[in-house]
């Protein structure tokens, strides 16, 4: 009787989430993370989850719920799977609550929520302003419990590198790095379920954390895995500007009543504190009455830059505007976002309950990802599955604050049974797979590894890397003209030529986060193409993605899904029909109620 | 006019095995400088102070928040995260130093795996019975959540071990340590978790535990998230001498 085996690339919410629904189901799981899983990216969300609970008596319902993301993803979305995430989401709630997660509660003693951006009812569950934080530790504690009774197996401290697919084109499992070591290894599995989180690494700089490079998906799309909607990017309106990292301040600021603005008068030099109401102008309010502040983040990105960019409006001419919470009442403060106030106070000095807080967009997340098959989140090769932000397929062309979370949960708890029941019912497993196959991957890989160490050009990583994330923040985020693509198209041609000639300044074998990275940078610079092109490919404006000289969206041409394939060494892009059968599109607008 | 410039000296190791040696950088100073961006600047330009070239420092990084708990270090002699460690507010030269109390994997980075084997022995956890649907969990006092929140937010970055005199080694039988015995409090508050609270506090009267605590108090001031550290300690500890006496009841 053959043991099934299950592998699972990255600790976040969706891979953790996995792998405890392989567990329960009696499938052994080996858990890969480059870093200790408790110190996954999931860790930095901070607004809530969202759940169409109705526990403020507004009416509230999933189906509200549904509309809510599938207008403000601008109905790209395929839509069955997206209603069935809405409709498990309360449920996903009360599971996080069982499992001990410290959510704010009211004075009755059940769950407080809030309001988010792209909604006009409180769904939203929160603990304080860390909310990522407790979920991932939640989940974290949980597969530590299946740990410990020898059902989980975790391979923290080693990085993905490529799947093993045999002849048939099926996946038998995988080749990682062992960080430490440097040594290459492969591990065989029946099937593999990638949760490898956000891509925010090719932008240079952004909300995401050191290991959110979108390398894994990158490796897996030059094996035949597809990538769909690549060119859909969220950028995040209110970030903390920083060299290393743009933290994010997040939309929860705005739930709990903080208001956008910037000086009427752009010379004014004053604090912000001392500028008299009437001299502020607060623009999302006065330009979207309804959704006021939380509009959701394309919108309010786009009017930041408009302020800034076309109104000349910023903060003593700078690429700033004010996210103020100094009317807020203490209490409120405290009890509500102390996490995010406390970031602004540590990495800049100043008390946001007394200044204003000076923000600016950032990039912040991917709608685009592997594309999945809308059902159980297979993949295009079979044995592969993704959940969580590193594939497509909830949140359309824009993804509202607090949807993630949920995504992230229900993707992966839908991949972990899928994956278990196709390795179960698989005639021959991994264990069948002639150890040649293994070997053959095993030999690329550390001839890759061999041919960076080895190499003696002239060309430095961070350098290329420096590059890489200015051409892509500059020319494909916020606004897309078609001249300025091709540039960066051809920019990140040229880096790839110079990427050939790097000269690692770590050639060891221990511990060597030189050639890590090097390894991330070669796959960044790829996935950065797969990108571009589509926001290229794409003359339309739709959600996150905003063309000036095709402002409007284009149903009739452009209502597809991208679908990236890679085929004889080269990109190409395919399209795919939206399935809309539960809601027909129709103009999305948020000055007024939809 | 001479660029301001901010020393860095590293104490470095290529390994557990390797005798650790320093190294001296001199880097451009920026506004809002932190740590982790001198460590890049290390990275982007790897050649000491007086110009002889050696490698990137390894250290541990990930969310450059003060969330994920990776880049602990000791900065200046104080144990704390390099990402919120602002150059302007540390005396120069800025020492770097790799925590003392884990075993050294290269430079700056180090093994902490017994912070997460310590979570296992004490059973941190809510033992839920599956994850299938039974409907919404406990009610709780909205001043217990704030309790409990607070206590959620440790980040078992290290700092309370490495400033606690009783912490000896990160063997079976060593002090546990002040982040995990917090963690229990935690557990024991949740109405859930409460229900099993005696296997938890069993877990801290073993070798290692609750009673290795001397009372020093440093790692309520090393806490990154100023958790309550020393209150945790004491309410365990009352926590465990009534189940030593209840267990001598029912046994």
């Amino acid at each position: 009787m053959r043991q099934p085996k299950i592998i699972v690339v990255g600790g976040g919410l969706a891979g953790l989430m996995a792998t405890i629904r392989v567990a329960e189901a009696g499938v052994p799981v080996d858990l890969f993370s480059i870093v200790p899983v408790k110190r996954s990216h999931s860790v930095c969300a901070q607004g809530g989850i969202n759940a169409a609970k109705n526990q403020k008596g507004e009416g509230d319902t999933t189906a509200k719920h549904f509309d809510d993301t599938i207008y403000g993803g601008d109905f790209l979305a395929n839509q069955p799977l997206v209603k069935r995430m809405c409709e498990a989401a309360p449920g996903i709630i009360d599971l996080l609550d069982r499992m001990g997660v410290m959510f704010n509660r009211t004075p009755e003693g059940l769950l407080d929520y809030r309001r988010f951006g792209g909604t006009l009812y409180h769904r939203t569950a929160f603990a304080g302003a860390t909310t990522g934080q407790q979920l991932l530790y939640a989940l974290d504690e949980q597969v530590r419990r299946h740990e410990s009774e020898g059902k989980v197996k975790k391979y923290e401290g080693y990085t993905f590198l490529s799947a093993v697919i045999d002849h048939a084109g099926v996946c038998r499992g995988i080749c990682a790095m062992d960080l430490r070591s440097t040594e290459v290894r492969t591990f065989a599995a029946d099937a593999v379920i990638f949760c490898t989180g956000g891509i925010g690494a090719i932008f240079g700089r952004s909300t995401n954390s050191v290991v959110c490079t979108g390398s894994a998906q990158s490796a897996l799309f030059q094996q035949g895995v597809d990538y769909a909607n690549g060119e859909f990017i969220q950028v995040h309106p209110t970030a903390i500007p920083g060299e290393d990292k743009l933290r994010l301040m997040s939309e929860s600021a705005r739930g709990e009543g903080g208001r956008v603005w910037v000086p009427r008068n752009p010379r004014d030099s004053r604090p912000g504190k001392s500028i008299p109401d009437s001299e502020r102008f607060y623009f999302l309010e006065e330009w979207y009455p309804k959704y006021g502040n939380l509009v959701p983040r394309d919108i309010a990105t786009r009017a930041i830059h408009r302020i800034v960019y076309q109104d000349k409006l910023g903060l003593n001419g700078q690429a700033a505007v004010y996210l103020d919470v100094t009317h807020i009442p203490r209490e409120t403060l405290d009890r509500k976002l102390e996490g995010i106030l406390e970031i602004y106070q540590k990495f800049l000095g100043v008390d946001p309950r007394e200044e204003p807080m000076k923000v600016f967009p950032a990039m912040h997340y991917t709608m685009g990802g592997i594309w999945v098959n809308g059902e159980d989140q297979a993949t295009s090769i079979p044995g592969i599955y993704a959940a969580g932000e590193c594939e497509y397929q909830y949140h359309g062309a824009n993804r509202l604050g607090a949807n993630s979370l949920v995504s992230c949960i229900f993707g992966g708890g839908i991949a972990g049974p899928a994956a278990a029941k196709y390795a179960k019912n698989l005639e021959k497993g991994a264990e069948s797979t002639e150890s040649s196959v293994f070997d053959r991957e095993r030999k690329r890989q550390e001839e890759a590894n061999q041919a960076l160490i080895s190499q003696d050009g002239s060309e430095n990583i961070m350098a290329i890397w420096r590059e890489l994330g200015e051409t892509m923040t500059e020319h494909v985020t916020v606004t897309r003209v078609n001249k300025n693509l091709e540039g960066a198209y051809n920019k990140l041609l040229e880096l790839q030529q110079r990427y050939r000639k790097v000269n690692l300044s770590d050639r060891s074998k221990w511990s060597n986060q030189t050639l890590n990275f090097a390894r991330e940078l070669g796959n960044m610079l790829l996935l950065a193409r797969v990108i571009t092109m589509g926001a290229h490919a794409r003359n339309e404006s739709r959600g996150a993605h905003y063309k000036p000289d095709f402002p409007n969206r284009d149903d009739a041409n452009w209502l597809k899904t991208t679908r990236a394939k890679w085929a004889n060494g080269d990109i190409q892009l395919t399209y795919e029909a939206v399935d809309i059968s539960m809601i027909a599109p129709r103009p999305r607008r948020y000055d007024v109620a939809k | 006019m001479a660029e301001k410039q901010v020393i860095v000296k590293v104490k470095r190791q290529v390994s557990q095995q390797g005798a650790p040696y320093w190294e001296e950088f001199a880097l451009n100073w920026r506004p809002s400088m932190n740590v982790i961006i001198c460590l890049r600047d290390i990275a982007e330009n790897p050649v000491t102070r007086d110009g002889k070239k050696t490698t990137p420092v390894s250290y541990d990084s990930n969310c450059l928040e003060e969330v994920c708990g990776s880049c602990a270090m000791l900065i200046n002699g104080k144990a704390r995260m390099a990402c919120s460690a602002l150059v302007d507010h540390l005396e120069q030269p800025i020492r770097l130093e790799p925590f003392s109390k884990f075993p050294v994997v290269r430079d700056l980075a180090v093994d902490r795996q017994f912070m997460f084997d310590s979570l296992r022995r004490v059973k941190a956890w809510i033992p839920i019975d599956g994850s299938y649907d039974l409907g919404e969990g406990p009610r709780m006092a909205p001043e217990t959540q704030e309790k409990a929140y607070k206590l959620s937010t440790c980040i078992s970055c290290g700092s309370c071990l490495e400033v606690c005199p009783q912490v000896t080694g990160t063997g079976p039988r060593d002090f546990i340590g002040a982040a995990i015995i917090s963690q229990v409090r935690l557990f024991n508050m949740h109405p859930t978790g409460a229900m099993h609270a005696g296997e938890r506090l069993q877990a801290l009267m073993a070798p290692g535990g609750v009673q290795d605590c001397a009372n020093a108090q440093n790692c309520v001031k090393a806490c990154p998230k100023q958790i309550p550290l020393t209150e945790s300690i004491a309410d365990v500890n009352r926590q465990t001498w009534k189940q030593a006496l209840l267990g001598w009841l029912i046994g």
